[in-house]
């Protein structure tokens, strides 16, 4: 099989994961972006080799498989939507709070300071 | 015996919403639903005295064996006949004793609810129907214990009480099920007709007696039952002491027969923990001044009493067990009313200021004191043929290491219970407080004519225990089949039983008359830490435990969580992909030198993404990214995605530019040198993994692809010649009507989030 395409896809998750680890909200989305794009590429790839455009004309010779890039083309739209949400959530975060960094979560962080002792309930 | 369950169910709705209008007068219509329950047991009794049970199955969920099985035999038909005809008593008792109040309704409702589990622990057949009404009975406890719920006190006994008792239950629910699975089924008569032998027997009947301890306040579990004395004196009386403590010594009783010779543990355990907790709760009763939990302490003695006459598991102790379950009904519920009444009347029920009252009191105490001596053991009382029977049995021997145990610790429990027995009467009705009368009014008829009923079976069963005899052999003989001929008498003649009633009294004389040495010995004796600080303890330890484990589990941070979710969702298909995956046969590093070039660049475009430290460079190497796709879609035959694809990523674009106008034009923050590497580490294995998946699923292809059905159908079918629109729109719409909504919820998302106003304050 592709053996690049294989990589590529890899690489882009790689960047996708490392991305979405951060703790800027911006990262993040780019990283969902990027995992999104090497997703679609997957898909791709699973469909086998590639072929003419599944375009019924009449003409003979190898059709490239024309189901992943329907489930494709769903999942490049919905990923779309999922970035402009997100970045509506960078944006009012960035109103709100002057910035966009994930903070933790402040109850869950105070029962982890009560376990250690550090405060009482 | 199901529509009487549905009966109280029935009369506890009707109580709660009748509350407010009839105010303490509900409970008498609450009490409607046990007077029931009398009449119709009392219709069912002579068959079921003759030896004839009555059993009755409601077919529920046959597919799944579960069955409706209720079964009224001789012991089910003593312990519910106390359950109801206490229940009418009580509820007569509390319609004089609440006032006027919002929790009336509320308490009546519960009480009739909690009769009617109570009848249904008695009445089931089946143990995972013995399960929920022991579960009933724990809950509507947990309820009544804390009815008063302004009181923390009152909320935090019922807590505890719910704690011990529910925590016991789901051990239980766990010995019932391997019970019902060795055996085969989960009918309780058929399971002690034909006892299963399997090793899983002995830990069912482990966690059974966990529950059975638990519920009846057994040594170490005990400190629950003084604690719930918070609740109103009513509930005390029918839950606390009459009832619902019985139900683990029922339990025992039931099973005991069947298993006590056959599993080795038995015997032993319930015997030394009955005997313990008789002479712990003995011992501390004579300490307690408050006149309730000075009877409660003797109800966690007496209780530890029965379970161990029951578990011993032979006919004469069983019997002397039923004789006991009887007649301590009688006399306990009788002094917690009569508590009541002095707690209503004088306005305390503390020992030391209380004295005489049997001259405001004449009635009350005459009540108290009959009580007090059927409690103490004394001749021409109900309790004293019972206890003659059980030290009979006690002398009698035949048990090995355990007959002198027995002998003793029966000897020297009852000697503390007749020393308890005393310093109540005396020190409230007899003499007491320098012999100073106290003062109180006399009790309404309803306070005391329950009590005095109660009172007047004790005698009445004590002059004429052939009376007893009546319920109390069929009840022993449904539980042991060799218990027939066993009778209890008032007189058996001098015998060692006899000796040993008169030392138990005599010594409990000695106890009562030296009781203030006694006291000073108590508080020199203070070895053991009480109960209710081991249980603060250990609810201290939980709470400790359960924050290290929260605090570890659910730390709030979202890089964390991420990784964890990542890291597991790679581990788990890479150990198949290890284990099962092939590898292609052929490889192919590029279809054409310009998918070679393209992949690079693509490759180079996600690292500038990753390295990038300004948020503009960033999101410019993303459209590097998706462009690249787009073209690697083309080259692949896909030029409906590339186009798309180029659309959707210079929209994206656009976007991400609108936005990042207001951000600062650097990443912020620099995370430490350690979670920089952990990021990079599962990014990594992330990568690695979806590599080697890619190159295995590519060619771990079989069969043919749908999509050849696809393209033979696209054009006559749909009259497309896209097939790839045709999919879309066509074969798979409902798919592209679910995205569809998803964009519009998306929409609607950013809407709200742009458009809506900022708080300053937050």
């Amino acid at each position: 099989m592709i053996v690049l395409l294989a990589v590529t896809v890899g690489a882009l998750y790689a960047a996708g994961v490392y991305l979405l680890l951060q703790r800027t909200l911006t990262r993040i989305v780019i990283g969902l972006a990027v995992l999104a794009h090497g997703a679609n590429l997957l898909l791709l790839l699973a469909g086998g080799r590639a072929g003419r455009a599944p375009i019924v004309d009449g003409e003979a010779g190898r059709v490239a498989d024309p189901l992943p890039q329907a489930l494709a083309l769903t999942a490049i739209v919905i990923a779309f939507g999922v970035s402009a949400f997100l970045l509506a959530l960078a944006h009012r975060s960035r109103r709100q709070t002057h910035d966009d960094i994930v903070q933790d979560d402040v109850e869950d962080r105070r029962i982890a300071r009560m376990a250690r002792g550090e405060t009482h309930r | 015996m199901l529509i009487l369950i549905l009966l109280h169910a029935l009369a506890a709705l009707t109580a709660l919403a009748l509350g407010r209008r009839l105010g303490p007068r509900v409970f008498l219509v609450a009490a409607l639903a046990p007077l029931v329950s009398v009449g119709l047991l009392a219709g069912r009794a002579p068959g079921v005295l003759d030896g004839r049970p009555v059993d009755e199955a409601l077919r529920w969920a046959p597919s799944l064996g579960l069955v409706a099985a209720f079964r009224l035999d001789g012991f089910a038909l003593l312990v519910g006949g106390l359950v109801a005809g206490i229940g009418v008593l009580v509820m007569v008792y509390a319609s004089a004793y609440f006032h006027r109040g919002p929790a009336v309704g509320r308490a009546a409702a519960l009480l009739v609810a909690f009769a009617g589990a109570m009848l249904g622990i008695v009445l089931a057949d089946d143990l995972l129907l013995i399960y929920v009404f022991w579960e009933l009975t724990s809950i509507t406890s947990y309820l009544l214990i804390g009815i008063e719920d302004q009181k923390g006190s009152a909320r935090a006994a019922a807590l505890h009480a719910l704690l011990v008792t529910g925590g016991g239950g789901l051990a239980m629910l766990g010995g019932f099920v391997l019970l019902g699975q060795e055996a085969g089924t989960y009918r309780l008569s058929e399971i002690l007709a034909a006892p299963p032998s399997g090793g899983l027997v002995g830990p069912a009947l482990a966690l059974i007696l966990v529950g059975a301890f638990t519920k009846s306040a057994q040594f170490p579990f005990h400190g629950w039952l003084p604690g719930a004395m918070s609740a109103p004196t009513p509930i005390s009386a029918y839950l606390h002491s009459a009832t619902m403590v019985k139900a683990g010594v029922y339990l025992i009783a039931r099973l005991a027969p069947a298993f006590a010779a056959a599993v080795a543990f038995w015997r032993p355990t319930v015997v030394l923990v009955g005997l313990a907790t008789m002479l712990l709760g003995g011992w501390r009763a004579l300490r307690e001044t408050d006149l309730k939990l000075l009877l409660a302490y003797g109800t966690v003695s007496q209780l530890g009493f029965m379970t161990t006459l029951f578990g011993v598991g032979l006919p004469e102790w069983t019997f002397a067990g039923a004789a006991i379950l009887l007649t301590h009904a009688l006399f306990k519920a009788a002094l917690f009313m009569v508590v009541g009444i002095v707690d209503h009347q004088a306005g305390t029920r503390d020992l030391r200021h209380l004295g005489v009252l049997w001259r405001a009191l004449p009635m009350t105490a005459a009540v108290a004191v009959v009580a007090a001596a059927s409690m103490a053991g004394l001749p021409l009382l109900a309790t004293f043929p019972a206890k003659e029977f059980a030290f009979e049995a006690a002398l009698h021997g035949g048990l090995g290491r355990l007959d002198p145990v027995l002998a003793v610790g029966l000897v020297g429990g009852s000697a503390l219970t007749a020393a308890y027995a005393f310093r109540f009467a005396w020190g409230a009705f007899i003499g007491g407080r320098g012999a100073q009368p106290t003062t109180a009014k006399p009790p309404a008829r309803a306070l005391l004519g329950p009590a005095l009923v109660l009172s007047a079976l004790s005698i009445a069963l004590g002059v004429a225990p052939v009376l007893a005899d009546k319920v109390v052999a069929p009840a022993a003989q449904a539980l042991h089949a060799d218990a027939s001929g066993l009778h209890l008498a008032l007189w058996h003649g001098i015998t060692s039983a006899l000796v040993a009633s008169a030392i138990a009294v005599g010594v409990g004389v000695v106890l009562f008359v030296r009781r203030y040495a006694v006291v000073r010995l108590q508080r020199r004796l203070q070895v053991l830490p009480p109960a209710s600080a081991v249980y603060a303890r250990a609810i201290e330890r939980l709470l400790h435990g359960a924050d290290l484990v929260t605090g570890f589990v659910q730390n709030g941070s979202l890089p964390i969580y991420l990784g964890v979710i990542l890291l597991t969702a790679v581990m788990l298909p890479a150990a198949h992909l290890v284990a099962g995956g092939s590898l292609p046969q052929q490889w192919v590093v590029a279809e054409t030198p310009m998918q070679a070039l393209v992949t690079v660049l693509t490759i180079g475009a996600a690292i500038g993404t990753a390295v990038a430290a300004r948020r503009f460079v960033a999101v410019l190497f993303l459209g590097g990214v998706g462009y690249g796709v787009a073209v690697l879609f083309v080259i692949q035959g896909a030029p409906d995605l590339a186009l798309t694809q180029f659309l959707v990523e210079t929209l994206a674009l656009v976007i991400f530019v609108l936005v990042l106008r207001h951000l600062p034009e650097r990443f912020g923050g620099s995370p430490s040198r350690r979670s920089h590497v952990l990021r990079l580490a599962v990014a990594g294995i992330v990568g690695v993994f979806v590599t080697a998946f890619a190159l295995v699923a590519a060619a771990a292809r079989t069969g043919e692809s749908v999509s050849e059905e696809f393209l033979a159908r696209s054009l006559p079918e749909a009259g497309g010649r896209n097939v790839v629109n045709v999919i879309l729109v066509d074969f798979r719409a409902i798919d592209t009507l679910g995205e569809i909504t998803v964009l519009g919820v998306a929409a609607l998302g950013v809407a709200a989030l742009v458009r809506t106003k900022v708080d300053d304050d937050t």
